[in-house]
């Protein structure tokens, strides 16, 4: 790895526990690096994670790190935001934590445009568990606990931020690295909530079930299923038919929640002394 | 330029091999990676990239080549 | 100075929390705790501190451990529904040992139940709510004044024994109004958790001093120490051998139980001759007192005992009561749970009486009169 990144992260931690091939340690590599090069704090970032193997990311990440409950992330990333608003706050998780058991919190994160990153570890799939299927599995696809193939039609999860009303929402793949990189690097500039939408691949609960090759092959997929938001604009929807688009997917400017609390403080206190 | 590899973290997934533009990594009988002919590798970086385990360090135009 | 108020239960709660230094409230709103959350969003941002509603107790319960790890005290409050959904991270503030308090005041349940009704039947889920093994501290006041102290209280041993502390507060307590003298805040005795002494690499934020309890640096410190609730090890990162899982599984029972002569909270009344003894806890406690006085206007050795800690339960009174008197009564608005833990405490050194009321009232002193006369006489 490179050694810029290599104080951020907690080495004598690793071999980490994630299997051959598995996309978690690229993404974790990305954040990383986007880390590195905002040259964040190391004092004053925290990383908050949920359940699952991605979110065993912040035990690898050299900071204060926290490992919480399954889908419980966003709920504890609040609590410090909002108690100690100086820190940076990044939360890892994965597409079943975030969007199954934690998709209450992560819509109402979303609507108070709380400034925090949340990076979604998307595998489509509980790798954790041993490969039932998610809100984000594909239909059609094979789990196992869709031994007959899937029924149910997979969330967007980009989709979902914006209508729940994150402000800055993207989506990386493991292949894409150094755009996933970049795109981390501008949710955390941006003050508000932000999603990243980070494919990658579980080659043993997903792939396998799925006939999907070796790891290398689930990257090629990413390479050759992904079409930028650029290209994708001239595209129709039936070109487009499953294909995923990477790249910035939204920007807005909203109230923060964090600020907006300074002025229900400012407002308190003015009334207070009256 | 010098490409240290940490094969203790390595697993064998095969994802550096597959993209190394000039051959340069392969498994060996363990299942670890190490590289076979050092000489042909144009510090691209691929491998340092894509590697999800932090396997590899690459320092380019500066010092030996090491595997 | 000290201020004559007429006030809530709920009222003198949320006051002494503010008092003892809370400045962060997280919750989901629900009768009959709901004053609780509207004072605090009243107050807390005149203080500097933060109040949100979170999108359900789930939540209020996450939003609030973190906001303690970031080094700033913290509580919520729900009741029964709520109290349900909160066992979950109340388990995660046991494990990866947070201090933080949940105010539960308790309703008729089970489910939606009667939701104006007073109850004591989250006494056990207070102990054994939240799934595997760890000692839990419970408080229980009896009066809006005591609700002020047992706030204090419970704030402070969160913050000692870095753990969840649970105020069991009911309807009757937390809904009524009474005139109290609150207390002037700077006479209050105010535990701080204990801070690392050590540079930020020598820090483990899960080796225990002494007293079975480690120092607990806020985020943003620079400590850089990792939180988890699987089983971990002195650094706080995940270990499962199985030495290291019995140490901690041990310590989250033995740090509470060493110190269990300074937790448990209790009052005795007439016991010195008692023959009969009342055990009561919460709003049934003012009851049982009325039913003991009138006894003992007839003569009757009567006594009572008030229990303000639930949990860790008070064996040693009770036992000690035991051994005196020839019958105990423990009226309680439930089916019967509390007695459970006064029949293994009395060891057969007493007839115990359970007094169950499930009818979603308050026990008029009558009620445990009827009983007291039949088994005195
Ligand atoms: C309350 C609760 N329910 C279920 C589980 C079991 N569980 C652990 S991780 C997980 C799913 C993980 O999937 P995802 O969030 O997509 O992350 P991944 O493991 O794929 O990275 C489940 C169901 C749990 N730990 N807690």
């Amino acid at each position: 790895m490179e050694q810029s990144v290599e104080k951020l992260l907690r080495t004598k931690h690793l071999a980490h526990i994630w299997c051959p091939g598995c996309g978690n340690g690229t993404v974790l590599a990305a954040t990383v690096r986007a880390i590195e090069h905002l040259g964040l704090d190391q004092d004053k970032t925290v990383i908050v994670s949920g359940i699952g193997c991605s979110s065993r990311a912040s035990g690898y990440m050299n900071f204060d790190t926290l490992h919480t409950a399954h889908g419980r992330a966003l709920t504890f990333a609040t609590g410090i935001k909002l108690a100690r608003p100086e820190l940076t706050v990044i939360v890892l998780t994965g597409d079943g934590d975030a969007t199954a058991i934690g998709g209450n919190h992560f819509i109402h994160a979303a609507r108070r445009n709380i400034d925090l990153t949340t990076i979604v570890f998307n595998n489509g799939i509980y790798g954790m568990t041993g490969g039932q299927y998610s809100p984000l599995t594909p239909t059609g696809s094979y789990a196992s606990t869709a031994p007959y193939g899937h029924i149910e039609r997979p969330f967007d999860i980009a989709k979902l931020a914006i209508a729940a009303g994150a402000t800055y929402v993207a989506r990386g793949s493991a292949y894409h690295t150094k755009m996933l990189a970049d795109v981390i690097i501008k949710g955390i500039e941006h003050t508000g909530f932000s999603v990243i939408d980070a494919v990658t691949q579980c080659p043993t609960s997903f792939g396998r079930k799925n006939k999907m090759g070796a790891p290398a092959a689930m990257l090629e997929w990413q390479r050759d299923n992904a079409v930028t938001v650029e290209a994708a604009a001239k595209l129709t929807p039936e070109q487009l038919a499953g294909k995923f688009i990477i790249g910035e997917l939204h920007r807005s400017e909203a109230p923060e929640y964090v600020a907006e609390y300074d002025k229900v403080i400012a407002r308190a206190q003015k009334g207070a002394k009256k | 330029m010098a490409l240290e590899i940490k094969k203790e973290w390595c697993k064998g997934c095969g994802i550096c091999v597959h993209f190394c533009p000039k051959k340069v990594l392969v498994l060996d009988e363990l299942g670890k990676i190490f590289t076979r002919d050092i000489d042909k590798c144009v510090e691209c970086g691929l491998c340092e990239l894509r590697c999800p385990d932090f396997c590899f360090t690459l320092r380019k135009g500066k010092g030996e080549k090491v595997s | 100075m000290s201020r004559v108020v007429l006030m809530q239960g709920n009222q003198a709660c949320a006051e002494a929390a503010l008092a003892a230094g809370v400045r962060f409230f997280a919750g989901y709103p629900i009768t009959p705790s709901t004053e609780v959350a509207e004072i605090f969003a009243a107050r807390l941002p005149r203080l500097g501190g933060k109040f949100i509603q979170m999108e359900d107790e789930i939540a209020g319960m996450g939003a609030v451990c973190g906001a303690s790890l970031a080094g700033v005290k913290a509580l919520t409050a729900t009741s029964g529904p709520g109290f349900s959904l909160k066992q979950e991270l109340i388990g995660y503030a046991a494990m990866a040992e947070i201090p933080v308090v949940v105010v539960n005041v308790q309703r008729l349940g089970p489910s939606t139940g009667k939701p104006t009704a007073p109850a004591q039947g989250d006494v056990m889920q207070a102990r054994w709510g939240t799934h595997g093994d760890r000692a839990a501290i419970a408080l229980s006041p009896t009066s809006v004044r005591e609700t002020y102290d047992v706030t204090v209280h419970a704030i402070n041993f969160s913050e000692k024994f870095r753990l969840p502390v649970i105020i069991l507060l009911d309807e009757i307590i937390g809904h009524m109004r009474e005139k109290i003298a609150l207390p002037d805040p700077s006479t209050l005795r105010i535990i701080e958790r204990k801070k690392p002494a050590v540079p930020s690499g020598e820090y483990l934020a899960y080796k225990p001093d002494d007293d079975g309890v480690a120092p607990l640096a806020a985020f943003g410190d620079g400590y850089h120490y990792h939180v988890t609730g699987l089983v971990h090890d002195e650094t706080g990162f995940p270990a499962g051998s199985a030495s290291i899982t019995a140490d901690l599984i041990t310590r989250l029972h033995t740090k509470v139980y060493n110190a269990k002569s300074e937790i448990t909270l209790f009052d005795e009344y007439f016991m010195e001759d008692a023959e009969t003894a009342v055990v009561a806890y919460g709003g049934t406690f003012r009851s049982a007192m009325a039913a003991v006085k009138e006894a003992r206007a007839k003569g009757n050795k009567v006594g009572l005992i008030k229990l303000i800690t639930i949990w860790p339960f008070a064996d040693e009174v009770v036992a000690r009561a035991a051994a005196k008197v020839g019958t105990m009564i423990v009226p309680e608005l439930n089916y019967g749970q509390l007695v459970g833990e006064v029949h293994r405490a009395a060891n057969g050194r007493a007839h115990i009486v359970s007094l169950p009321k499930v009818d979603g009232g308050v026990f008029t002193p009558q009620e445990i009169l009827s009983v007291l006369d039949k088994e005195v006489g």
